[in-house]
């Protein structure tokens, strides 16, 4: 098999590796690796094999994005929540209990007519965990990481989202712990629309800055 | 460190590209990569900025050439190796045999599967108790020190020697430039400082555009 993972963007060689497997063929040389270290940290008693499923278990199924569209919708319905998310928005997302790792000051940044923010790590892969999940490989990657601080109205653009002229864009370089969430504008056209339902309308990369909400569900 | 890390500004990699509806992961490996750096790091063997410094230390073409996890993989087996935990060449005969022997460590403190959840949530890793005086407020015109350091930091190279606006004071934390080397904590305040898009990568720029970048005192001069 080809090992696409040495060369960069892709990632679609997992249904390749579970055929070979299915079919007895040897393991690739960076799951090798990564079986040959976990096995050694487990036999040295570094790491509790049952440990390891629950982070999995706890990044794959329990947190991710879901848990800062609440938090983008409460703040569209509720504007003291609104005010106190802007104001400090650690404090207010753990009144949802969202609170943790690669989370410990969080700063909300709102959207409006005059700014647009968009959040990036130049250095690595900072990112806000707690309401989000883990990070998209595009957020990773090297193009984005590249761009977003030098040509952001660039990328924005090549991903739909047009900034007018007058529309100041704000970049948010991660440098430090304190990790950022984007507000997005709430779409004209549903007011009548729940909380639950405005939740639905919010995507990750709205909350990361590279999208707008759309009003209407496809 | 001036490594392939440190790419605000780069040209020449490409679009942007979105997958759609991406999975978390890609591969079982990366799961297996994601937990026993995570769990490792509970250990308390190392910080999150020597974490950092470990996965910049891979050499500059390869870690252009590989992905996320695989620089996680190297910062893992290289501050393992350094910290005489697991041997580079322990692995390697541990992929060649599943039953090579495993050199015992020392006792340490281990990430109980029933602590997860806690662990994750009370994880704090770099705020600061300390009362340190802020050397600057919310308004004050800085410049950036012009440091090309060999060891960590995170001032990036696109803003060194630039100068920007306090906007906000994020209060005291550990800072990375020298915790991430193993010189100590010294808590310091954090900023978050605004520079003009055109100050950063001249007249082409969009004149109403900004960068906002996270800085410690330590990194920032009066302007």
């Amino acid at each position: 098999m080809s090992h696409e993972h040495h060369h960069g963007h892709h990632h679609h060689d997992d249904d390749d590796v579970q055929e070979h497997r299915e079919h007895g063929a040897p393991l690739s040389p960076v799951e090798l690796r990564v079986r040959a270290l976990e096995s050694l940290l487990v036999d040295k008693g570094l790491v509790d094999p049952v440990a390891l499923d629950a982070l999995i278990d706890t990044y794959e199924t329990k947190v991710g994005p879901r848990n800062g569209a609440k938090i983008v919708a409460r703040a569209w319905v509720d504007p003291a929540f609104k005010r106190r998310l802007l104001e400090d928005g650690t404090a207010a997302v753990a009144e949802h209990g969202f609170v943790g790792r690669q989370s410990e000051k969080l700063v909300v940044v709102e959207n409006t007519p005059q700014v647009h923010n968009m959040v990036v790590c130049t250095l690595c892969s900072c990112y806000p965990w707690a309401v989000l999940g883990l990070p998209p490989v595009w957020y990773k990657s090297a193009p984005y990481r590249a761009r977003a601080v030098i040509d952001p109205r660039g990328v924005l653009g090549e991903l739909g989202v047009s900034v007018p002229a007058d529309r100041e864009v704000r970049v948010w370089d991660s440098t430090a712990e304190i990790r950022y969430l984007v507000l997005p504008e709430r779409p004209a056209g549903t007011e009548d629309m729940t909380e639950a339902q405005l939740a639905e309308l919010v995507t990750r990369d709205a909350m990361i800055g590279v999208a707008t909400v759309a009003g209407a569900r496809r | 460190m001036n490594g392939a890390h440190d790419l605000g500004g780069m040209h020449g990699f490409g679009p942007v590209d979105i997958e759609p509806d991406e999975p978390v992961f890609h591969h079982e490996w990366e799961r297996r990569a994601f937990a026993i750096t995570l769990a490792a790091g509970f250990l308390g063997k190392w910080n999150i900025d020597q974490s950092r410094f470990a996965r910049e230390q891979m050499p500059p073409a390869e870690y252009l050439a590989t992905t996320y996890y695989e620089h996680w993989l190297f910062g893992l087996e290289k501050l393992l190796h350094d910290l005489k935990l697991v041997d580079r060449a322990e692995v390697l005969a541990r992929e060649r045999d599943p039953a090579s022997p495993a050199a015992p460590v020392s006792g340490s403190r281990v990430l109980d599967a029933r602590d997860v959840e806690k662990a994750l949530r009370t994880s704090r890793t770099s705020k600061a108790d300390e009362d340190v005086a802020p050397r600057y407020k919310v308004g004050d015109h800085v410049v950036t020190r012009n440091i090309h350091p060999i060891g960590h930091t995170r001032l990036p190279r696109y803003a060194r020697g630039k100068r920007g606006v306090v906007a906000l004071d994020h209060g005291v934390w550990v800072f990375p430039d020298t915790a991430g080397n193993g010189l100590g904590r010294k808590p310091q305040h954090c900023y978050s400082v605004r520079f003009e898009a055109r100050e950063l990568w001249g007249e082409a720029a969009t004149a109403r555009d900004a960068i906002y970048i996270d800085l410690w005192d330590d990194h920032l001069e009066p302007a």
